[in-house]
């Protein structure tokens, strides 16, 4: 499988995915 | 009004933009800037004047942003270090940026160094360099978009967001 971040748009693509990962678990695990 | 945390914050915000700034354009510009040089033989011009002087800058302030960024959270360093209730948003994003800092100066700026033959490197160590270097990078870009999300409304927007 191709790296993600071997690309501009596939970096971008998963610091948005991070992002909402994270705003799920911030929301409603760790508040 | 209590001068440390404006100031705190005001540098915060221009050394961080100056990190951020350059860590885009490192990724957006010279990256792809240097490709197109290597088939024209003009690279020598960007890695010899123009990376030195971006990496100078770029890993000074990844460094002041941070000390900014932990001035500012003050009292509530530990706090937000520890995910506490109510500050899992703002600690969320630093723990980010602390993991951004430890990527500039553990992974980029050591490799980087054997890159532009700062310190002595084989090919060999120079083509593992780059490879390590460009992901570490790659990979704060990636970090910076949760950062920045949860650095703008992770505290003082907090209502914004349910947070």
């Amino acid at each position: 499988m191709k790296n993600p971040l071997d690309s501009l748009w596939g970096t971008i693509i998963s610091g948005v995915i991070l992002t909402a990962i994270l705003y799920y678990i911030v929301k409603n695990v760790l508040n | 009004m209590d001068l440390v945390p404006v100031l705190a914050r005001w540098l915060h915000f221009l050394a961080g933009v100056m990190w951020i700034g350059l860590l885009y354009y490192f990724n957006f510009v010279q990256v792809p800037a240097l490709k197109a040089a290597a088939a024209d033989n003009t690279a020598v011009g960007i890695t010899r004047h123009v990376a030195p002087r971006a990496l100078f800058y770029f890993r000074w302030a990844s460094l002041v942003t941070w000390l900014a960024g932990a001035a500012l959270l003050g009292n509530q360093f530990m706090n937000a270090f520890t995910l506490s209730k109510g500050m899992a948003g703002i600690g969320v994003g630093a723990w980010l940026g602390t993991i951004m800092l430890l990527n500039v100066w553990g992974l980029i700026w050591p490799n980087q160094k054997k890159i532009l033959g700062i310190v002595p490197a084989t090919d060999e160590e120079k083509t593992s360099a780059r490879r390590i270097a460009f992901l570490a990078s790659r990979t704060n870009v990636m970090l910076s978009m949760p950062m920045l999300f949860f650095m703008a409304g992770g505290w003082s927007h907090r209502g914004t967001f349910g947070l």
